[in-house]
This record gives structure tokens, sequence and C-alpha cells, in this order.
């Protein structure tokens, strides 16, 4: 069975971009830009291979959803590429990653930079203890991007505005992030993340932990971000990811499973594993 | 006499009590022990509780009577002629020489036949006593037993009933705990409040020389003594400061890398190995002190500027006692940095921020209130440390603030104070209570302070 999904796989990866690009200039009328590309990527974790020959593009200005039973590698996935999987002292990396075409596992490869340029956004709301003005402000004062307190402000607002906040926090900045509510923690994270101006957001899980209405919020968010921003986001609902994604990669045992537009994954899966997944028959 | 005896009996009683009990529990429905309201052990904890603790409570009330009665039936026994016109003091002195006598103490002088008599009596009373008490305290144990035996059925709620007795022996625990405090501290006051009828409080709270010295003669100079705690407390300041100066950098260095950068093997191997430092006795510190660093400061100052200072030194004194509480801001630092969420430090990972920042700017601030509590439990330490000072900083105070000199601490002059033999009602003796109740106030004031910090942080991170 597994072979014969992976032969299928690779089939359908060699096949993928090309067959992408001329999908997507057929189907939509923007070209597609090549955001991050990843080619034959293998994750271990000690002796377990949790990430099996990988191969998935993604595009800009979209939101790719990954999909797939838990432990399958979703999330593995997702921290290689912004190499927080570095930090894991066991977990071991192969095969190439590049973003702009350029190769994110290259030694000469300034990993603060990259993740300047690569934001995430975790599953557990996670501010910093401090107020939230620090927290947004935190980004922009590592990396300096801010001269002086009044552009600092100004960030802060503008991103707090983005992120759908700046309503809710603006009389109460000097107060620790950490006395929001779910939903207003997670999207503060979110402000937090755009704060550095990157050019590509990973999530993962984001509204795993919110209710139905903040889970809303966020979706609406990451609908208006995808203009400035590529997004990359891991979920467990179906109806999310049919929702606020272009693209569908679905994952089942640390393999890439099936790739594609969500309209087709959802409406007319290749894979078999894929349709029982997504019709809810396991997972 | 053989309490511990008595005690031990007891013991068995309530365990013979237990199985008691539980049998008992288990016989009043037939055997079907999910009929009884709890399970059978808790009949069996019921009788052994009604076999011991009342007769425990007996003991002590006994223990603490017999001593008075036993005087007062031996004081009333002697002929009238020794006791009458007894002073109080004559008094307590006379009772003193039948005690020792009584246990064949070599302090008793005295061959008066009369003191031999009763002390005698005493023995005797003592023995009478233990029987009378022994038998008491069973008798006491047996009625507990039938009592609680009497009262088993399979309605009774043994389980509630055990629940609320042990809630009951936990506050009478920490009650105990919180008394004796307060007792210590208020005898402190009472002996504190002594010495400032005889020294003013603004004399020792504010002059700046410090001899106690009692005079042999009343016309000898600096009859009086000088009682002046500020050389003291400078001292101590100056020896806790340089203390600090060289625990806590080391000590929080060392938590970041164990917490954050070591291997785990290594930290597996270097953290029990930084704990040991805690284990040395503080003599062997203070032998360290005295024979290789002082010397050793000694002769580089000589070296390098030229100075001739002493061998004792606050400096020798401070940096050893700072490596001595090393452990203590190291250990419990560590653990709180290892506290800290890891999500936090992936958030600041994710944002681009290195290592260091991400230590520096999320993990420590999250650990601040932690590391502040580790903080004061060394600064307490070190101000509470004796026996380096002693050894390598000296005994004669000196309200210097240059860290080549010798100095002498609070604690130090305590311990100088009391040693050997005293006169409780001197000046002398008393000023070392007075330094204890203040040593006490800092020491309360800095915990205050702590709790505060640690408050004020609770409220803005959580
Ligand atoms: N830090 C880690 N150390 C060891 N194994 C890990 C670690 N993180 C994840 N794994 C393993 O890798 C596999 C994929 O995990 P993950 O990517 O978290 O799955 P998902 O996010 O899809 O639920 C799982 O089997 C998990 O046990
Ligand atoms: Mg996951």
């Amino acid at each position: 069975m597994v072979e014969r999904y992976k032969m299928i796989n690779i089939a359908m990866q060699a096949a993928n971009n090309n067959l992408a690009l001329k999908l997507s200039s057929s189907k939509q009328s923007a070209k597609r830009f090549t955001k991050i590309e990843s080619r034959d990527v293998n994750v271990y974790y000690g002796n377990k291979h949790a990430l099996k020959h990988v191969n998935l593009s993604v595009y800009k200005n979209e939101v790719t959803a990954l999909i797939g039973p838990s432990g399958c590698g979703k999330s593995t996935f997702l921290r290689c590429l912004n190499r927080m999987n570095d930090v894991i002292d066991i977990c071991k990396v192969t095969g190439k990653i590049t973003l702009d075409d350029y190769d994110i596992y290259n030694s000469s490869l300034d990993v603060v930079q990259l993740r300047a340029r690569v934001g995430m956004v975790f599953q557990k709301p996670n501010p910093f203890p401090k107020s939230i003005y620090d927290n947004i402000a935190y980004g922009p004062r590592i990396h300096g991007i801010a001269y002086g307190k009044a552009e600092l402000d100004e960030i802060v607002q503008n991103c707090l505005d983005r992120a759908g906040l700046w309503k809710e926090v603006s009389d109460r900045l000097e107060q620790p992030g950490t006395n929001l509510s779910g939903g207003q923690q997670q999207r503060l994270c979110i402000a937090r993340a755009i704060a550095v101006n990157p050019e590509v957001i990973l999530m993962d899980e984001p509204c795993s932990a919110l209710d139905p209405i903040a889970t809303a919020r966020i979706e609406e968010l990451i609908e208006e971000l995808r203009e400035n921003f590529t997004i990359i986001i891991v979920t467990h609902s179906m109806q999310q990811a049919a929702r606020v994604s272009q693209r569908t990669a679905f994952f089942h045992l640390g393999e890439l499973l099936e790739v594609g537009d969500t309209k087709t994954i959802f409406t007319n899966p290749i894979n078999s594993c894929t349709q029982g997944y997504i019709t809810g028959r396991f997972g | 006499m053989h309490t511990s005896i008595v005690v031990i009996g007891l013991i068995g009683f309530a365990t013979i009590g237990y199985t008691i009990g539980r049998a008992r529990a288990i016989m009043t429905v037939g055997g079907i022990v999910k009929d009884l309201h709890s399970i059978p052990s808790y009949y069996g904890y019921y009788t052994a509780i009604w076999i011991g603790v009342p007769s425990l409570v007996m003991l002590v009330i006994w223990l603490i009577v017999q001593p008075h009665v036993i005087d007062e039936v031996v004081m009333s026994d002697l002929p009238v002629s020794i006791t009458q016109n007894l002073s109080t003091s004559e008094y307590s002195l006379l009772l003193n020489n039948i005690h020792n006598t009584a246990n064949g103490s070599i302090f008793s002088r005295r061959n008066d036949p009369n003191i031999i008599a009763a002390a005698k009596q005493v023995n005797s009373l003592r023995q009478i006593s233990f029987m009378l008490m022994a038998s008491t305290v069973f008798c006491v144990g047996v009625s507990g037993l039938i009592f609680a035996r009497n009262r088993i059925s399979p309605v009774m709620r043994a389980r509630n009933i055990v629940e609320k007795i042990i809630n009951f022996i936990l506050i009478i625990s920490s009650l105990i705990a919180i008394l004796t405090t307060l007792g210590i501290v208020v005898s402190l006051m009472f002996e504190s409040v002594i010495f400032f009828t005889k020294i003013p409080l603004h004399e020792f709270l504010f002059g700046l020389n410090w001899s106690p010295q009692i005079a042999i003669h009343a016309e000898q100079v600096g009859a009086s003594g000088a009682f002046g705690a500020v050389p003291l407390f400078a001292g101590t300041l100056l020896i806790t400061f340089i203390a600090m100066l060289v625990a806590v950098p080391i000590g929080l260095m060392s938590a970041i890398y164990m917490a954050e950068y070591a291997k785990p093997r290594f930290r597996a191997f270097a953290k029990p190995m930084l704990e040991v430092l805690a284990g040395i006795p503080t003599v062997v510190y203070g032998f360290f002190a005295a024979t290789t660093v002082a010397p050793a400061f000694r002769i580089a100052v000589q070296e390098s500027v030229g100075l001739n200072t002493s061998s004792e030194s606050a400096l020798a004194a401070g940096v050893v006692m700072g490596i001595m509480i090393i452990p203590f801001v190291s250990s419990l630092s560590d653990d709180v940095i290892k506290a800290v969420p890891h999500s936090l430090r992936d958030g600041s990972y994710g944002l681009g921020a290195t290592k260091s920042e991400t230590i520096r700017l999320v993990v420590m601030p999250a650990a601040l209130p932690g590391i502040v509590g580790a903080l004061l439990l060394a600064v307490s330490r070190a101000i509470g440390e004796t026996m380096i000072v002693v050894m390598a900083a000296g005994l004669t105070s000196n309200l210097t603030f240059n860290p080549f000199e010798a100095v002498t601490t609070v604690t130090v002059q305590i311990v100088t104070l009391l040693a050997g033999d005293q006169e409780f009602d001197s000046a002398k003796t008393l000023s070392a209570f007075a330094l204890g109740m203040i040593l006490f106030l800092i020491t309360f004031a800095l915990n205050l302070l702590a709790l505060r910090v640690v408050r004020k942080y609770r409220e803005h991170y959580e």
C-alpha cells in the first residue's frame, strides 16, 4: 500500500510544478510565483523518520493548508521552513528547501534573517509576559526596524490595526498581553509576527485553542493578510482548510500523499486515502 | 523517666486497635464490605485515633503537671526551719540543689541531710508517678478502644471523621511552628527591651563605636563599654555586598548556561557537582578563607599597590562566602529558568531573536520573580553566616568600607558576646539579644520585600 502511495506521490510531484503552473494560468488570471519549494525533504528525530521525501511548492500570496491526521508530520514540515527544528537537538533535516530560489539550509544563511522573513504563529497563543505594546515592539526592536519612539508607535498601531485588535486594545497598550482573551492573544501573536515585515507566515493550528467566534475572526484576518503575505496554515478542520486556503496538501504517516488546489482536493481527490480523511472516514 | 517506653507501648496499642476496629467493622456487616459506609481501614484508623490521641494528651498533661506536684509535696515536707523566710531565688536554689542531688549530679556540693532526704523522696515520688502515669494512660487507651468499638456501625461515616481529624492534626502542627517562631521573637524582644533600659536605643542604633567590655573595677578606663552597633552592621553590609558581588553574576550565569546551553549529559553531571558546594561545612570554607584566600589577597595587594594590609580582610571573607552561596543562586535560578514555558522561547525564536536575546528579553523577565526569591535567600544566608567571618575577617569592630581591612559582623559579635561564662544581666550579654533582634527585623523586612516583588510580577505576568 505505502509503496503504491509513494509511487503515486512521486509521480504526482514530478508533474506537480509544471502542471500546477499550467493549471493555475488556465484557471486563475494572476500568475503564480513559487515562494517556497521543498525537494526530497526528510526529517529524522533520532531514529524516527518523521518526514519522508516531501516535495511541495508554496505559491506567493496564497494560503496553503496542510492537513492530515495527528502525528503525520505537519508541524514538523512547517518548522523546517523557518528552521525552528534547529532548536531541537535530535532533529536532522535533509533535502533542499528554497525561499525565493535561495537554499535556506545553506550554511552561509543567517537563521535570524530567515526567521525575520518567515514568521510563525503557534498553536497555543504565546504572548510574552510583557505589555501589549512591548509584545508588538519586540521584533522591530531586535531587528532595529524602527528608529525612534514615534516610528515604533506607528508600527505598533499599524500592526494591531491589521490584526484587527487596535480598537479593542488601543486604550490599554501598557497592560500585559497575557491578560487578553485567547482569541485576542492569538491576534496579538499574529500582529507580533507581521511587525517584523515577514514575507511568509507559518501558522500551526492557530485556531485550535479558540472558540468559534474567535476562529471566524482569525479566518477573516488570514483572508486579508493573503494580499501581502504568503501563508501556510496547519489545520485539523476540513471546513477551515476549505474556507481559507487556495491550495491544500495532505500528509499521512510522514508522507505528502496529495497536493493540489483546494477545490480539487475537496471535490475530486485522486488518492483514496485523502478522500477517506476528508470525508471523515478516518483520521 | 522511661516515657519513651510508654509512647512505644501506645503506638503498639493503637496498631492493635487498628486491627480490632477494622475487623469489627467487617464483622458488623457480616463480611460484605460494600455495605459499610467507608472502606474498613477507615474504621481501623478511627479506632486507632481514639486509642492514641486521648492517651497521648493525657500523657502530655501528666508530664507537664508532675514536676510541679512533686516539688510542692517535697518542699512542704521539708522542716519549716529551712523553708521559712526564703526569697524566690533562694527557694529555687534550694529546689535546684534537691533536683541535682536526686539526679546524682556532681554539682550538688551540699551534704545537708535534709536535702538528701528530700532528694530520696523526689526519686520515689517520680517512680510512683511513672507507674501511675503508665496505668492511667493505658486506661484512657482502653476506654478509647471500647468507646470506638461500640460506635462502629455500618452507617458510621468513619472516612469523614478521619478526614476531619487529619485536618485538625495538620492545623495543630502548623500552629506549633508559628507559635515557636513567635515565642523566639517575643523572648528576643524582652531581652532587648531590658538592654535598652541600660543603653539608650539611639546610642545603640547610631553609635559609631563598639567595644562591649565590662570593667573589672569601676574606675577602669572605658568602664561602661560602648554599644554603637553601626560598625557591626556596616561590616555585615560590606561582607554581604562582596559576597553577592561574587555569587550573583557567577551563579546566574552558570544557571543560564545549565538551563539553556548545556547538553543534558553535562547538566546531569554539573548540577549535582555545583550542589556539592552547598554541602561543604562552612567551617571548611572559613579554613580555606583564612589560610589560602586571605594571605593571597594580602600578597597581591602588597605587590600591586604596595599597601601593607592585615591578613584578615573583609574581601577574603566576602569572596569565600560568595563562593559558598553560588549554589543557592544557581541551583534555584536554574530550576526557575527551566520552568519558563517553552512556547515563549519558540515565540521569540520564531521572530528571529537569537538565543541570548531570547534569554535576556523573554526568559529572564519571565523568571524574575523566582530569581529574586533565590537572590534574597542567598542574601539572608550571607547575612547569617558566621564561621567564615570569624576565621577570615576578624573580631575587632572597625567602621570602614575598605575591603582590605579587617571588619566584624553582627553574627560574629553575637557569638563572641555569648561564648564562655557570662552574666545574664550585664549589658554586654543583653546586647547580643538586641543585635539578634535588629538582625531579625532586617531579614524580616527583606523577606517582606521579596514577597512584594514576587507578587507584583505575578500580577503582571499571569
Ligand atoms: N521534538 C520531537 N522529538 C521526537 N519526536 C518528535 C518531536 N516532534 C515531533 N516528533 C514526532 O514526529 C512525528 C510528527 O510530529 P508532528 O510534526 O508534530 O505531527 P503533526 O503536527 O502532524 O501532528 C510524530 O510521530 C511525533 O511523535
Ligand atoms: Mg502539530
